[in-house]
């Protein structure tokens, strides 16, 4: 199933399979290992800040909901 | 001979500042870096061999990909681009825990070819969780040395030192692992760039010209801040960029796809027995202070502990210095012969010496709060917690600390916007911390609300029956000033510094016990950067404003007619001194300026109270009880100076000081930039003018227009 990364429950895995945004900050991305492919996990969504967690190659990095809602993902059936 | 110099580079939060500190001691000079405010620090070491070396601290960076000036500095650095000269060695200090994200920039640094080791920091932990590094595997793939350590703990220090002399000693640089690149595209691309790369930066080594020329076709766009990239190489990258664009490549993701694929290639044989459990006690600790509520509250209490440490914890000690420099200029008045020496020596010099030295307390306490915030790692939870509030207004949640530090002072906090990455946030909070209603500003207000406004049992001195009217001024002035530096920002943000808030891109570090030393370290290396940079202009401020205000010296025969009623209870000193001081260059500007400062309700003599606050606010107080000869010892609280400004008239006779003047005057020193140590701070954060010149311009400004607005608006509204 396709989905966003915003979109992820809380605990989820999915395969990465694409990531958008503008230049900069998507090139960020993939330098930090956001390259399709790569298997994560949401591991939590905090309110306040609109925020949320993801670990991936065991490490965590913490993006706003609005910009991972241009990062799309695979959850495995 | 002339020293190797070794620079030590890693990502954010790989400990590399630690063991930088761990190998160098207690001898490392901070500055910025050349054009650009991004620290810079420096210190010598000893090898184990006993030769000394420089090393130089990286800025923490995830890549050497750059698109603004900060991120360039690393590969500039790095790789000895102008204006660097080459280093003869680089440390990469990687946090083991997070292998995989690490090997990206040391793949990145290996294909520059320069003398490597691998410092594989924290291995104390990697060890104690049961996973397991292979060394040796990871020094045959990457063909360089590498070596576990824990910086924190000091471990496997001396093995580093030995394998770094050994290295320097080597002549050979190191052959980078064969990472393949994405298809034939990317390779003509690399190809049709390599002859464009400038010699100072190949070095007539063809795989470094490659690899830079596949560093510019990352880095290089349309909009990037760059500097020093030749129009050759620019104009070259753009046209292979279109060009992949136009065949449907995407550049980027090849370019950084190969690096992790021979990274997930290679972890299966580096790593093995992966605990998921590393972080459960960072993850449960995360639960309640990242909690939307709980974490939220309690962040809201870490924040007033450190603002009432600036305000109240800080206050015995600015006493205390206080103190210190009265003493030293009684000691100088008992010394010195009378005359201009002396004036000069007390008033100016010593005055101005006290005027840097007082901000040290609370320089010293913020910067002991942030470094343990930033050690622990609770610094990027903070940020995470209020990212939400700071977006709207164009900013990251890393602004809030600077932002809430400056309702103490605005030195301590315009220091502390180092933490921000991004110039432009950096440069945005600065421009409006010196909004925040600061404890210099708390002076002013308690002589004109306590003069001007009646007290709680005198009539009209509550509201609403019960609330006193003299405190509900002054939380309306608090009020004010917040909502003026938050509307500041949201349209400095949109006019002036385009772009709008930033990606958040943060990393949640796990949490650790801060280093007593570190802590130390940080409190004195900011106060000595204070001192040393931005103390030299405050001290020649003072300086020139002790000219203005003493200059011409003779006094001029006493006003007495005019004024004789008026002063005559007053000491004959303070009446001499005040009539000096209106016939000084300063007490002249006053006369000068009368006319524009007329229309929000000030005469002359507030106009050279003004003058005076431009050097800080407070002397605003002691400047009016010299000018109204009450003498120079006036405070806030001083009965002569409040009934003096009760008696004040106009020539025809109206009262100079209304509750409306009042209020205008509040509005004015809520806005208006008077404060020389904040602009010398600007100026020394920013390495330009420009910025103390813009800050100064617009907020003195706003601070005439609001005032005018108050003013005229409350004479209108039939107020006298």
């Amino acid at each position: 199933m396709i989905s966003t990364l915003s979109a992820l429950p809380v605990g989820q895995r999915a395969l990465l399979r694409a990531v958008g945004g503008e230049r900069a900050y998507r090139r960020r991305l993939l330098e930090l290992g956001f390259v399709p492919g790569t298997e994560l996990r949401l591991v939590r969504r905090v309110g306040v800040g609109d925020v949320l967690e993801v670990e991936l190659r065991h490490s965590r990095i913490s993006l706003r909901i609005s910009e991972a809602s241009a990062i799309e993902v695979e959850v495995p059936a | 001979m002339s020293r190797p110099v070794v620079a030590v580079a890693g990502n954010p939060n790989s400990g590399k500042t630690t063991l930088f500190n761990r190998l160098t001691g207690a001898n490392a000079k901070v500055g910025n870096y050349a054009g650009v405010t991004v620290e810079r620090r420096e210190g010598l070491a000893r090898l184990a061999d006993g030769q000394q070396i420089v090393l130089l601290d990286i800025p923490g960076t995830y890549s050497l990909s750059a698109r603004t000036a900060e991120e360039q500095i690393a590969i500039t650095a790095i790789a000895g681009l102008n204006p660097y000269s080459e280093p003869d060695a680089v440390v990469l200090v990687v946090d083991s825990t997070q292998l995989a994200r690490n090997l990206y920039l040391v793949l990145q640094v290996l294909e520059l070819r320069l003398r490597t080791v691998v410092a594989l920091n924290m291995h104390d932990i990697v060890r104690k969780s049961g996973m397991r590094i292979d060394v040796e595997a990871l020094e045959r793939e990457l063909g360089v040395p590498v070596v576990p350590v824990s910086a924190t703990r000091g471990e496997g220090i001396d093995q580093l030192t030995a394998a770094l002399a050994q290295r320097l000693r080597a002549p050979i640089v190191s052959e980078a692992p064969v990472v393949a690149l994405d298809g034939a595209a990317l390779e003509a691309d690399i190809d049709a760039l390599e002859p464009a790369i400038p010699h100072g930066w190949g070095r007539g080594d063809t795989a470094r010209r490659r690899a830079l020329a596949g560093w510019a076709l990352l880095s290089i766009d349309a909009a990037d801040e760059l500097w020093d990239v030749p129009d050759e190489l620019r104009s070259r990258t753009l046209a292979r960029q279109g060009l992949a664009r136009d065949q449907g490549r995407d550049l980027d993701l090849d370019l950084v796809a190969g690096r992790y694929r021979w990274i997930d290639a290679h972890m299966p044989a580096f790593v093995s027995h992966v605990p998921t459990t590393l972080r459960r006690l960072t993850d449960a600790v995360d639960k309640v202070l990242i909690h939307p509520v709980v974490g939220f509250a309690l962040f809201l209490l870490v924040m007033s502990l450190v603002f009432e440490s600036l305000f109240t914890w800080s206050a015995p000690l600015i006493d205390a210095v206080n103190v210190g420099i009265g003493a030293l200029g009684d000691g100088l008045t008992a010394a010195l012969p009378a005359g201009l020496m002396r004036d000069f020596l007390i008033d100016g010099v010593v005055a101005g010496v006290g005027a840097v030295v007082v901000f040290l307390p609370q320089i010293l306490l913020l910067f002991m709060f942030i470094s343990l915030m930033e050690d622990s790692g609770y610094m990027a939870r903070a940020a995470f917690l209020m990212d939400r509030v700071m977006k709207a207004i164009g900013l990251t949640g890393r602004a809030f600390v600077p932002m809430l530090s400056g309702y103490a002072c605005a030195i301590p906090a315009i220091m502390a916007t180092r933490t921000m990455e991004r110039r432009r946030d950096r440069l945005l909070t600065m421009m409006v911390i010196p909004i925040m209603t600061c404890s210099a500003r708390l002076p002013v207000y308690t002589l004109i609300i306590g003069a001007l406004f009646p007290a709680r049992g005198e009539p009209g001195g509550t509201v609403a029956g019960f609330l006193s009217l003299q405190a509900l001024l002054m939380v309306a002035m608090y009020l004010f000033s917040t909502v003026m530096a938050l509307g500041a920002a949201a349209v400095l943000g949109r006019v002036l510094f385009k772009g709008g808030a930033a990606p958040l891109l943060l990393e949640l570090p796990p949490y650790r016990l801060p280093h007593p030393r570190s802590v130390l370290r940080m409190m004195w290396e900011r106060s000595r950067l204070f001192v040393t940079e931005a103390g030299t202009v405050i001290l020649a401020c003072s300086v020139v404003l002790w000219v203005l205000l003493s200059f011409p010296r003779e006094a001029p025969p006493l006003p007495a007619a005019a004024d004789a009623g008026a002063v005559a209870t007053a000491p004959v000193e303070g009446q001499e001194a005040a009539a000096r001081l209106h016939h000084s260059w300063g007490g002249r500007l006053g006369h000068l300026i009368e006319p524009a400062i007329a229309p929000l309700g000030f005469d002359w003599k507030i106009g050279i109270g003004i003058i005076g606050a431009f050097a800080a606010r407070e002397v605003f107080v002691s400047t009016l009880g010299v000018v109204y000869g009450v003498g120079d010892e006036a405070d806030e609280a001083s009965a002569p100076l409040r009934s003096k400004l009760h008696e004040e008239r106009w020539p025809d006779g109206r009262r100079v000081y209304t509750p409306l003047v009042g209020l205008s005057l509040m509005v004015f020193f809520a806005l208006a930039a008077q404060c020389m140590s904040t602009l010398a701070v600007v100026r020394r954060e920013t390495r330009s003018w420009r910025w103390p010149i813009f800050l100064f311009s617009y907020m003195t400004a706003l601070a005439w227009i609001c005032s005018f607005l108050t003013y005229q608006g409350g004479r209108l509204l039939g107020y006298a």
